[in-house]
């Protein structure tokens, strides 16, 4: 017995990564469709975009790259749509160099399903080298790291973009991001120039995030594909992180299983070296 | 003056960056664009050199026909071909480069990042163990924030979400806001340390024993 | 002379203004006064007026329910700017409306009209004028100031103690210890050390911190003339990064050894960036692996494959999040400062130590200023925590 469960502690890592994978492609096959509830910090986002007046303007930095899309695309599409649906002036950016890809995608796909025209209802400007430098500069002057779009258009021929300046004219800025930028938001265009900024951030990131939820920093923090869930519930277009929580709640519970077997295990050989000791 | 230069340099837009934070004036906020401006357009050169260095490196693989430069001609010609069709047919959606991006960048890197979750689950399984009183705290709370973060949480029971909001709003928090006064401080003192020239080595100057 | 101007002109719309006050409409705010905001560069103008009497009426038409501002430049028309509801915005008893993108050095004249309920305009106003100012001293960062300035004053202290020759004590760091371990274990098994410098920009303190630390472990590395492998995420840090390697090849009398090939770089794109160093891992085996600098969801990647490889590993960062999975895959984890640290620690330089007691004694008084927070705050005394909000 007792080396049975020594095998089984020192087993070969690969049987655990067989056992995730049949738990991630069970449930997308065959889904459960376990119920969503929403938490207060995706709410204060949804609330804070919800409350603005048509024609406010919303910048949206969709700051992640293509590694992250699995579990950012779903809260960026519910967030870029519920915008739309709320005829908001939206302006999109990314602060990743490896981004303009994946936040051109979204912003198009969005724009599209909700029926928006580009240069009216909302403008791309893509990627510039240098976060705090182009946080900073949106502050004095969108036209200082973005004299044109991501298209090569000036931003004055661009007729959303007549009449605005910086900050003061932005209602909120979305973050979008499995890196520390949201950091950056916080501490360049909020504490410095006072907009008020939600993120959305991979939920191996969030717990990073929290200290500024609390002190008012940031008004809304959507954590990982259960928030981006809950945000699709909210927006009501439930998509691929709706597909996804029965997957995730399948590996969390499993992962608890692992550790609880570990731990039983653990202690019936150590129990046992003892003895064999004594 | 190799060294006095920089280090000049470095004090005199260190201090000067300082003060023009307490100054609103126009003309000091003129200044501090100007110099934003700048930062972008060394940031980008800087991209420049990154690429001529990963490119030298595996050119010099290859030629020296060193172990594994099949692997390096993989990514020489991979940097071409990408540089290529964005420089020729544009990087609007639907030309080859962001094809290119689509089907191979993004299906690659994401497969990456999925690498976690198997790693998290091994790891968890063979370190995760309550050897003492303060392992097995770390036990439960890890128990609880993964239920609360998934619907199943919520299904046992509805408080599980709520004490888990509870660890991540309190003790998580507590924790976390020591480690980021420290940081802060840190990064002053760093900062001083720099301007003042205490600290050298990003010049190259290593001193000490 | 024009401050005169704007006083006789102020009253003389007073005058007229409650002139036309009737009794079917709201009356409008009693006093106005336009100003400076003050601490800016000239593009904002502050307009304070107080309350309408009928604020309180108890007639729905008269009942005042938002305020009305009115503005226009010498020679314009006015047009509105804002409304501001009851109760908003109040400042000791009286309403604030700072009103910005003005040009500076031009006089604008307002209006604040009172607005009932039944969306009935009063007749008469509160009218007044300003002209924005350029300030030189933004006076709401003073607070700032102060903090930068005990900070740097404590900093010199120690600086010049430190220099004066007071042996100053710092605790042994046991995965700094460490380094020397792991660079002989290389050298005996003739292996390279792989040295990462975190995902980070150079402008984050903690890859400051990683490139100091390189400079040291590059020039241990040297020295026993081991191989160094430094694949970077950031094409400036990687500049640095190759002036810091090729000065400790120097210092180490090594110069020949180094090449630019030492320091190379991969790709600003997260998990490409984790592919190529798990890459590196694989094929090269290095038999020690540093961590250093500012880490994100790969962290654990990075580590779980050095450890199957079967590297010493030592990691340091102050990514809190990312600890945990350092901690439980690496054999030595610096956590926050102690990279920070790292520097002064391996330099055994004075001046340096010097500048850690003074981050001890910052952290002291801030830990002071928490705690009588805490109490004035509980007692619900704010003014203590506003002195610490900065803008």
């Amino acid at each position: 017995m007792k080396n049975l469960l020594d095998k089984f502690l020192k087993m070969d890592r690969r049987y655990i990564f067989f056992l995730v994978a049949l738990g991630v492609i069970i449930p997308l096959i065959v889904p459960i469709g376990l119920p969503v509830d929403i938490t207060k910090p995706v709410k204060d986002v949804y609330d804070a975009i919800d409350s603005l007046p048509e024609g406010s303007y919303v910048i949206i930095s969709l700051d992640y790259d293509p590694a992250t899309i699995p579990e950012l695309d779903p809260m960026a599409y519910a967030i870029l749509r519920h915008c739309f649906r709320k005829n908001l002036k939206v302006i999109t950016m990314t602060l990743l160099p490896a981004g303009p890809g994946v936040a051109e995608m979204a912003t198009k796909t969005c724009a599209k399903l909700e029926n928006k025209k580009y240069g009216e209802d909302y403008v791309f400007l893509g990627y510039k080298v240098g976060v705090s430098a182009v946080i900073l500069g949106i502050g004095e002057d969108i036209r200082i790291p973005f004299p044109q779009d991501y298209y090569g258009t000036s931003i004055d021929d661009l007729p959303m973009m007549k009449g605005y300046k910086n900050y003061d004219d932005t209602e909120i800025v979305i973050t979008i991001s499995g890196t520390n930028v949201p950091a950056s938001w916080v501490a360049y265009a909020h504490q410095r120039y006072h907009v008020n900024v939600a993120s959305g951030v991979t939920a191996v990131m969030a717990a990073d995030f929290y200290p500024y939820l609390q002190t008012g920093q940031m008004v809304g923090l959507i954590g990982g594909l259960k928030g981006a869930a809950e945000y699709e519930k909210l927006v009501g277009v439930p998509g691929k992180a709706f597909v996804g929580m029965d997957a995730q709640s399948i590996i969390h519970s499993l992962i608890i299983i692992l550790i609880i077997i570990g731990n039983i295990a653990y202690f019936i050989v150590r129990k046992s070296k003892k003895e064999g000791v004594g | 003056m190799k060294r006095e230069l920089p280090l000049f340099i470095c004090a005199l837009m260190g201090i000067t960056m300082i003060i023009q934070y307490f100054i609103p004036h126009p003309y000091s906020i003129k200044f501090y664009q100007t110099v934003i401006g700048w930062f972008i357009i060394i940031m980008t050169f800087a991209f420049v050199l990154g690429i001529m260095s990963i490119a030298r490196v595996h050119w010099n693989k290859v030629s020296r026909k060193q172990k594994d430069w099949f692997y390096s001609l993989v990514a020489l010609i991979s940097l071409s071909v990408t540089l290529f069709v964005g420089f020729a047919f544009g990087i609007e959606r639907g030309k080859p480069f962001m094809l290119i991006f689509e089907y191979i960048q993004v299906p690659m890197e994401s497969t990456m990042f999925s690498l976690l979750a198997f790693y998290i689950a091994s790891a968890a399984f063979r370190t995760f163990r309550a050897r003492t009183f303060e392992a097995t705290l770390l036990l439960i709370a890890a128990v609880i924030v993964m239920l609360g973060r998934v619907p199943i949480g919520y299904m046992i029971s509805s408080k599980i979400p709520a004490i888990s909001g509870w660890i991540l709003d309190i003790p998580n928090l507590a924790a976390k806001r020591g480690i980021m006064i420290g940081v802060g401080l840190g990064s002053i003192s760093m900062g001083l340390k720099i301007i003042l020239g205490v600290e050298r080595s990003w010049l190259g100057t290593i001193g000490g024993e | 002379m024009r401050l005169i101007w704007s006083l006789v002109f102020i009253l003389m719309v007073l005058t007229v203004g409650s002139a036309l006050c009737t009794d079917e409409t709201p009356s409008p705010p009693a006093t106005i006064v336009v100003s400076d905001k003050g601490s800016d560069d000239g593009s904002k103008l502050r307009v304070e007026w107080s309350p309408s009497p009928d604020e309180k009426s108890t007639n729905p038409v008269l009942r005042v329910e938002r305020y009305r501002i009115m503005r226009r430049e010498i020679g314009g028309q006015f047009e509105e700017v804002e409304e501001v509801f009851v109760g908003e915005g109040m400042e000791k008893g009286k309403y604030v409306y700072i009103d910005s993108n003005l040009q500076l050095g031009k006089r604008y004249i307002y209006r604040v009209y009172s607005v009932s309920e039944k969306d009935v305009v009063s007749k008469g106003y509160a009218g007044g004028s300003g002209v924005p100012v350029a300030n030189l001293f933004n006076v709401e960062r003073l607070n700032v100031l102060i903090f930068i300035v005990a900070f740097a004053g404590l900093f010199i202290y120690f600086y010049r103690r430190a220099k004066g020759g007071v042996e100053l004590y710092v605790r042994p760091i046991a995965g700094l210890s460490a380094v020397d371990e792991a660079i002989g274990r290389a050298t005996e098994m003739g292996k390279p050390i792989l040295y990462i410098s975190g995902l980070s920009t150079v402008d984050d303190i903690s890859t400051i911190a990683a490139i100091t630390i390189l400079g040291r472990v590059a020039r241990r590395v040297a020295e026993h003339e081991t191989k160094l492998i430094v694949p970077n995420y950031d094409p400036v840090v990687m500049l640095v990064e190759q002036e810091v390697v090729k000065q400790a090849y120097l210092e180490a009398g090594h110069p020949d050894a180094y090449s630019d090939d030492i320091v190379f770089y991969i790709t600003t794109r997260q998990f490409s960036y984790v592919a190529a160093v798990d890459g590196i891992m694989v094929r090269e085996k290095p038999a020690a692996n540093f961590f250093m600098g500012y880490y994100f969801a790969e962290s654990l990647i990075l580590a779980e494959t050095g450890a199957a490889t079967g590297a010493i590993q030592i990691a340091g960062t102050d990514a809190v999040t990312q600890l945990p999975f350092f901690i439980t895959a690496c054999d030595y984890t610096l956590i926050g400062e102690e990279l920070y640290a790292a520097s002064a620690y391996l330099s055994k330089d004075p001046l340096q130590l010097g500048t850690l007691k003074a981050q001890d004694y910052m952290k002291l008084a801030i830990a002071v200023i928490m705690g009588i927070g805490i109490i004035t705050a509980t007692f619900g005394l704010n003014w203590f925590q506003r002195l610490f909000v900065a803008r």
